[in-house]
């Protein structure tokens, strides 16, 4: 594929061309320092790998060093045969799923009729004068304090934390996707008209794919909320999931679990992340 | 008859403006944009608009077009009274409006699959339109990829694929340098040439007006109105060097004149 010249490509040039003038040290110095100048992939390995380097490292310091009690704080390589051992003896994976099927039921449900609603709210204007006010009322009220009410009303099974997932993220995708589909420029709208299509296929045809970008980054973004809101409502009342065996590890003193259970849902955020910029990429190649 | 005579066929109509007003506000914060604007471009006529920015050139396209309500008078094209936006009236924006979910070729088939024309039909029509522009070989880009002439160009074969009846026409090389403009010019008028479409063209370079139209109509701003009309007779196919004729020359002094005073006039 030919590209045409993109905005950055003045500023490379210049950066090359300071390079050829035998000043390595001096224009390397330069390029790092250029605000929004690529870096190449090498480096931006090693900086990743070294940061994280540093952090396992401090941590190994911390405990090797005896500064902080192996009670609070468990060495690394505990933390690392726990995991192993919870993954041999089945455990950790029962755990995981039930976490997984929390989020991903409390996702999708919440997914399926935040995107279509969102993007009717921010195409039509009396939708949005009904929705908004109400909306963005609870979109400011702290889901935590809705977590008594929920075991009140329906108990404490799955059923709670997946309305506690649904309920922390909905209101926040309707309020994003909405800002997203307003945002859709208008003469791309009027185009649409002139070559005939209908009002009423205008969300589908126009402002749909146009912010779908957009939404897909919405979604990825409040994926990472729903892993926050899965751990508040585990911690209250469940028997199964990450933020249960946390709960039942401190009581215990078992550190090294608490710790695991909080690598394991970061990694799994980080998977989820990865799969929407995947998706992102394979339908919305034009975005890039 | 097959696609390719389908699409080519000429097929255009008039536009006739009587008494369009256009009135934005209401009461004592009403701003009057147009007002007793008639006038009338016959089939196949290359028709050009200038006029300042602001003056109201761009609102009464988007009045034609049916995107934009009219505050009084009529507009009727072909006949038919316009009343809401439609395929009959192909337009071709200012900004840069291709869909960039869409490829070019995706983008010049737009208008054929919303009249669910079957697929072949519609690929000999992307090929001839944009074989017609120049950019066959972009068929799979995404408009990202392109430059602003050539998104201007899928642009313009965008809307003629729709085989509209008039095709409007608000400032389309207003962004683009002066190179680009002048073989955006050129291409234009080859275009319409094969086509034989009746173009309504606004825009507020004078040499533009005067090198692409059979009638130039000169406007003046708040409220907008037609000050003169202008024939232009330079025969066709007509040559850029066209702008250092006397005659020429002659012609864009009036005009500037007409500009002018109406920059006195406000002041």
């Amino acid at each position: 594929m030919t590209l045409a010249p993109n905005a950055t490509s003045p500023i490379s040039h210049i950066v090359t061309t300071s390079v050829d003038k035998n000043q390595p040290g001096r224009s390397a110095w330069k390029a790092v320092t250029t605000p929004f100048q690529a870096v190449s992939r090498p480096l931006s390995i090693a900086l990743s790998v070294l940061v994280w380097g540093a952090v396992i490292g401090g941590w190994f310091a911390l405990t090797y060093s005896g500064a902080v009690k192996e009670m609070f704080l468990p060495r690394p390589e505990s933390v690392l045969f726990t995991t192993i051992n919870m993954a041999l003896d089945g455990s950790l994976w029962e755990h995981v799923l039930a976490s997984v099927q929390v989020v991903l039921i409390g996702f999708v449900i919440s997914s399926i009729v935040a995107v279509p609603l969102g993007l009717t709210m921010g195409t039509y204007r009396i939708v949005q004068a009904a929705l908004d006010p109400l909306v963005n009322f609870i979109r400011y009220l702290p889901v935590t304090s809705f977590v008594p009410l929920f075991i009140l009303w329906i108990g404490i099974g799955i059923e709670q934390r997946v309305a506690v997932i649904i309920f922390g993220i909905f209101f926040q995708q309707l309020v994003m996707i909405a800002d997203s589909a307003r945002s859709v420029q208008r003469d791309l709208v009027n185009a649409a008209y002139t070559l005939g299509t209908k009002r009423s296929d205008t969300v589908f045809h126009i402002v749909f794919p146009a912010t779908l970008p957009n939404v897909l980054d919405v979604l990825r973004v409040t994926m990472g909320w729903a892993w926050t809101y899965l751990v508040v409502a585990e911690l209250v009342a469940a028997r199964s999931g990450l933020g249960y065996i946390s709960l039942k590890a401190m009581r215990g003193f078992q550190v090294d679990v608490i710790f695991m259970a909080i690598a394991m849902i970061g990694i799994l955020g980080l998977c989820t992340d990865q799969l929407f910029r995947g998706i992102r990429r394979l339908v919305a190649p034009w975005a890039n | 008859m097959d696609a390719l005579t389908l699409a080519t066929k000429p097929k255009s109509a008039d536009i006739a403006i009587d008494n369009v007003a256009l009135r934005y506000g209401k009461g004592d914060n009403a701003v009057l944009a147009l007002d007793g604007i008639s006038f009338h471009v016959v089939p196949n006529e290359f028709c050009v608009i200038v006029g300042p920015s602001g003056c109201g050139k761009s609102s009464l396209l988007y009045l034609i077009a049916g995107l934009e309500e009219r505050t009084g008078g009529m507009i009727s094209v072909g006949g038919k009274p316009v009343t809401e936006p439609g395929p009959d009236r192909g337009m071709v924006f200012q900004a840069y409006t291709l869909f960039p979910w869409l490829t070019v070729a995706q983008n010049v088939e737009y208008g054929p699959k919303r009249k669910s024309m079957p697929a072949a039909e519609r690929r000999a029509i992307v090929e001839h339109f944009l074989h017609e522009v120049g950019l066959a070989k972009f068929a799979n880009h995404y408009p990202s990829q392109l430059s602003g002439g050539m998104k201007q160009r899928v642009a313009i074969a965008r809307a003629l694929a729709n085989d509209p009846q008039v095709l409007l026409m608000d400032e389309p090389f207003g962004a683009l340098d002066s190179q680009t403009r002048h073989s955006m010019q050129k291409l234009l008028l080859r275009i319409w040439d094969h086509s034989k479409k009746t173009v309504l063209f606004v825009t507020h370079d004078i040499d533009e007006a005067i090198l692409l139209a059979d009638r130039v109509l000169v406007m003046s701003g708040r409220p907008g109105q037609i000050k003169k009309e202008i024939r232009v007779g330079f025969s066709r196919p007509r040559s850029m060097d066209l702008v250092m004729e006397p005659n020429f020359i002659a012609m864009k002094r009036e005009i500037l004149e007409l500009l002018k005073n109406d920059e006195d006039e406000e002041h």
